[in-house]
């Protein structure tokens, strides 16, 4: 797997009106990589996921997937949103199989890949309740298996865990990490939480608003086998410090 | 005895705790009242008849088998003329919800229409289609209608759009998200819409038969009125009540056996 992202421009409106919210983001990522794109809200961070989902056209420049320029939405870019992201209707079983039954798939192979799904998020004991049973963590590990099991190239989360709470979020972050460990997914997270960032992914693109654009990117290198201790390690404390700071300086121009 | 006594006390308050309690203790006011007045005969039994007397015309009314063909005959109207509107209504809602172009087109129509209120076309109506059915049944459909598809409209345009756009990225087709994901999440409010409307189809029933027809409650209560039986009129106010009260409650019941999610 490969995307790539050349010169990628999109504005909203037309003429005199139209706004400029990413101006010319460039960026690869390859299989089994964990990149993240950091920004405050309103850089533009959700109008970038869209683009590579394929639910909006850029204004100018090139998304490609393979080579293959994106166009439309599909099943190799899976999505988890952050609200409104499990069909209220449905049970958690229901929900994972969503995808499958869309993709129509045969039975038996729905009712297999839900039950390995569901498993691989922990929530097999949960399969027959209905989103509003379950714990706002529990309903993201759910979109997250539903997305998983429709068998994505790229899983792409737009703050999936923004609306929880903070101690929910550390685990569901470790969650996370973890299942990127095990399954060697490509993972493009978007976040404006610093620490989620440098905790999780290996690559992060600051992006800073109005027009959102990349202003750099860095590379994290640290041991990742402790998510709970590294959180309180001093490199890591100074890092996010400092990135803290830089985040800071590219909101004050709006003060 | 106050060892006795409390426990009772007890039960009466969490008795009254149940949220249909005050409802209850309401009607039973309302009707304990009523037979109070008429029993002390204060005022003319000709402008306010006792419940009894009430009860008796409804006796009268059963055995002569007359309120079930005016039943009937009201509530087939209502089904006949509701019915086409909520099977009307419902592509046409959808359609206006889910594109801007049917919306912009037909919204100022729909607002316009519904503005004009539907008794006014009953002469009309009637100069076109007479006396009969028909006229009784559009009057039905044209007075709901514009509401259900309005409210229907505005329930597909409530849906958030992460839940289209999570079946795009999942593999679905545009084609998937009316059947996979507009239906059920609007099948609430659609009941919803319906419950609230079938009151404007009920009131408009009793109106078109106010001004002619040969059976119904609306009708009942008219030829009543023109021989004085305020018995008659009370039973029919009241039989028309309750109807209203259980077609709602067939609704409410309909929404919380096929949309519990929504609860
Ligand atoms: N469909 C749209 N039409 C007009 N403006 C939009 C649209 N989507 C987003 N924007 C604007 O783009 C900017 C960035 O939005 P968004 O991508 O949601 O930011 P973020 O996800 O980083 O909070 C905002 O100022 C928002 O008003
Ligand atoms: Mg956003």
């Amino acid at each position: 797997m490969e995307l790539c992202l050349d010169q990628v421009s999109k504005s909203f409106g037309e003429g005199r009106k139209a706004s400029l919210v990413l101006d010319r983001i460039s960026f690869t990522m390859q299989t089994g990589q964990f990149v993240a794109f950091l920004g405050s809200s309103g850089s533009g961070k959700s109008t970038l996921m869209r683009l590579v989902a394929g639910l909006d056209q850029p204004s100018s420049g090139s998304l490609s997937l393979n080579g293959q320029p994106i166009r439309k939405p599909s099943a190799e870019r899976g999505m988890v949103f952050q609200k409104y992201s499990l069909y209220p209707w449905l049970t958690a079983a229901q929900n994972v199989a969503f995808g499958l039954e869309l993709q129509r798939l045969d039975k038996q192979e729905i009712r297999d890949r839900t039950a390995f799904f569901l498993q691989v998020v922990g929530l097999s004991d949960w399969a027959a309740c209905l989103p509003r049973q379950l714990s706002g963590g529990m309903q993201q590990r759910v979109a997250i298996a539903r997305a998983l099991a429709a068998k994505p190239q790229l899983l792409l989360l737009d703050e999936p865990f923004g609306a929880l709470d903070l101690q929910i979020r550390e685990s569901m972050q470790e969650f996370l990490h973890d299942l990127w460990c095990r399954t060697g997914l490509s993972i493009l997270l978007i976040t404006h939480d610093i620490e989620e960032a440098l905790l999780l992914a290996q690559q992060i693109h600051i992006l800073a608003p109005r027009p959102g654009r990349i202003v750099r990117s860095l590379v994290v290198e640290h041991d990742g086998s402790d998510l709970a201790g590294l959180r309180l390690s001093r490199p890591f404390l100074n890092q996010r410090q400092a990135l803290a700071a830089e985040m800071r300086q590219l909101d004050r121009p709006l003060a | 005895m106050p060892s006795l006594n409390l426990p009772l006390k007890r039960q009466l308050q969490t008795l009254l705790l149940k949220p249909w309690a005050l409802g209850l203790s309401g009607l039973i006011l309302l009707f304990g009242l009523w037979a109070a007045v008429a029993a002390a005969a204060v005022v003319d039994p000709l402008f306010l008849p006792s419940p009894w007397a009430v009860l008796a015309a409804g006796q009268q009314e059963l055995a002569a088998g007359q309120l079930w063909t005016d039943i009937a005959a009201s509530l087939m109207r209502v089904l006949g003329g509701f019915g086409l509107s909520a099977l009307v209504a419902l592509p046409l809602g959808i359609a206006m919800g889910s594109s801007t172009t049917i919306c912009r087109l037909l919204e100022p129509l729909l607002a316009l229409l519904r503005y004009m209120p539907a008794p006014a076309f009953i002469p009309l109506l009637i100069i076109y289609f007479g006396l009969g059915e028909l006229p009784k049944i559009l009057l039905i459909f044209i007075g709901t209608l514009f509401f259900n598809a309005l409210m229907i409209m505005d329930a597909v345009k409530f849906v958030p759009p992460e839940l289209l756009e999570t079946a795009l990225t999942l593999g679905g087709h545009r084609s998937d998200l009316l059947t996979r994901v507009i239906a059920p999440c609007i099948a609430p409010q659609v009941l919803d819409a319906y419950r609230i409307n079938m009151a404007a189809a009920w009131n408009l029933v009793i109106v078109a038969e106010l001004v002619a027809a040969d059976a119904g409650l609306g009708k009942r209560i008219s030829l009543a009125q023109r021989f004085l039986r305020t018995d008659q009129i009370f039973l029919g106010l009241i039989v028309i009540g309750l109807i209203g009260l259980l077609i709602d409650l067939g609704f409410r019941f309909l929404m919380r056996r096929s949309c519990a999610w929504a609860n």
